[in-house]
């Protein structure tokens, strides 16, 4: 097969100027096997685990040597340790953490996946000992991340669930409460840390694939200089196109290596906090002078549905969490902007309407209370649930004042403490119970 | 057939052909195709190579030439053809 060289040389670029690269390869893999009410038992499994984090590390290193394609990170998803903490104690849970963050530590994972618990409307016993063990299990560990599921479209919202969390991210230090979110409606088969988790209706292991390229599609996006937005969205699609192929190669590689299920590409934008991988930047590369100004809704909302677009046809394994991902602190160009004030929380739920960020990586100060983060949180899961989507708050709560920001280093990147609004919402944050499922649960069936 | 494809862009002096040609030969890898054009205004080629009887493995091969490159003062990639293949043709 013949290549032009301007075909070569676009694949070139979109490689090695525009740091299209792979974000992460997850297995994601079924430990129900591994359930006992003896910890020792557990443990015992869960270690034949070793084996196949092993095997899954070279492939994932084999493949990414062959194509010469950088894999950013590996990952595993386990099954939630809720259903494990049915049957065990409490310390139990992080005892699991403890063992779970060391196999990832040995085999060269980066994150291991699956602390984590369903609470949409109420608590099982095991989702209830998940959040309570929460802060020890993340504080002890490195690698080892997690989510409370705490509202559904289905479901409606556990606001008790939502209070226990925020008590426990109050206990953590950032470097432990970056690896924990907050979620509503959160899919089966994702990559992303920290909701990724081995799903209910998966099959025993599967490779999910998350790609970043942002700098590809600002590439693109300046290049080609359109006129119209038909050839904006346009050029957004055939970029977005071409990533996708790209996470659909490795992935299907991997999975071959491994003799297991290729699931799915999740057709995806994320940031790092290096020059160029901004997703704030493809929307100021659209003429919004700053990310947050006016615009930026509609600017966010084409480049969503061109994403999404493009990728559909790149790959007919779909799934997981589709978006442009927005996590503040990762994001070099959205932390200057809300820096200098003009991405703030309201920006931030807002941009939520049409994309997947929700509340991701924002600091929040600790002298303002738990009440507003609990009232925060309680905006994004209810915007999850009128428009039947996945979002989720990843706040991390630090000693600092509002308008600072906490320099983490690495892809986690620097974290910029926001202002909560000085209203007081003691009252409403103190109601018990749950947010009963809405209407759209009717006409679910 | 397997094939990669070699990407060297720097700036042009004679040699750089040879230079390559004889690490892929010292490897066993057969040059298939070969273009010269200018990139942003810098020297680059690229080269189809069949690399089925390569001796050594493709990142292996890889960091070879990166050696070589860095001995000619020009920056050398090397990719699999199979992501040209991915990203380019549907």
């Amino acid at each position: 097969m013949r290549y032009s060289a301007d075909e070569v040389i676009e694949v070139f670029r979109m490689l090695n100027e525009e740091d299209l690269d792979i974000r992460s390869v997850t297995l994601s893999i079924n430990t129900l096997y591994a359930i006992s009410d003896d910890i020792d038992k557990t443990l015992k499994k869960l270690g034949s685990l070793d084996k196949t984090l092993e095997e899954f590390s070279s492939a994932v290193d084999e493949v990414s040597g062959k194509y010469g394609i950088k894999v950013v990170t590996k990952r595993v998803a386990v099954s939630p340790i809720q259903f494990f903490l049915e049957v065990l104690d409490e310390k139990d849970g992080v005892e699991i953490a403890k063992f779970l963050d060391k196999l990832a530590e040995n085999n060269r994972i980066d994150y291991i996946s699956g602390y984590s618990a369903f609470a949409d409307r109420g608590f099982t016993r095991g989702a209830l000992k998940v959040i309570t063990t929460l802060s020890q299990a993340l504080n002890s560990t490195i690698r080892l991340t997690g989510m409370i599921n705490a509202a559904s479209t289905t479901s409606g919202m556990n606001i008790e669930a939502i209070k226990l969390f925020v008590d426990k991210i109050f206990e953590m230090p950032p470097s432990s409460s970056s690896r924990t979110t907050i979620m509503a409606n959160v899919p089966p088969d994702s990559p992303f840390v920290p909701s990724a988790h081995h799903g209910l209706g998966m099959p025993e292991a599967t490779i999910n694939i998350a790609v970043s390229g942002p700098g590809v599609i600002e590439g693109a996006i300046k290049r080609s200089r359109p006129k119209t937005l038909q050839e904006l969205h346009d050029v957004i699609k055939r970029a977005a196109f071409k990533v996708s192929r790209l996470g659909e190669l490795i992935g299907k590689s991997v999975a071959e290596k491994m003799g297991i299920n290729f699931t799915t590409v999740d057709l995806s934008l994320a940031p790092s906090p290096n020059v160029g991988d901004s997703v704030a930047e493809i929307i100021e590369s659209m003429g919004i002078e700053k990310m947050g100004g006016h615009g930026s809704l509609a600017a966010l909302a084409i480049l969503m549905d061109a994403v999404k677009k493009g990728g559909a046809m790149a790959t007919s394994a779909i799934g997981g969490l589709s978006s442009a991902f927005i996590p503040v602190s990762e994001d070099a160009i959205m932390v200057e902007r809300a820096l200098e004030g003009y991405v703030d929380f309201y920006t931030l739920i807002a941009l939520s309407s049409v994309c997947n960020s929700g509340i991701d990586m924002v600091g929040v100060s600790k002298s303002q209370g738990k009440d507003k983060v609990i009232g925060l949180i309680s905006d994004v899961l209810a915007l999850a649930i009128s428009l039947n989507k996945i979002l989720g708050a990843r706040i991390i709560p630090v000693d600092a004042r509002p308008g600072t920001y906490i320099d983490l280093g690495g892809l986690l990147g620097k974290i910029v403490v926001m202002r909560l609004k000085d209203v007081d919402v003691t009252r409403f944050a103190s109601y018990t119970g749950f947010i009963p499922s809405t209407i759209k649960r009717l006409e679910l069936g | 057939m397997e094939n990669a494809i070699i990407i060297v862009v720097g700036a042009d002096k004679p040699g750089i052909v040879a230079g390559i040609a004889t690490k892929l030969a010292e490897n066993n890898a057969n040059i298939i195709d070969i273009s010269q054009t200018v990139v942003r205004g810098i020297f680059a080629m690229i080269m189809v190579v069949d690399i089925s009887k390569c001796k050594v493995s493709l990142s292996e091969l890889r960091k070879q030439l990166q050696e070589k490159g860095k001995e000619l003062g020009v920056e050398v990639h090397t990719y699999h053809e199979e992501v040209f293949r991915y990203i380019e043709r549907v």
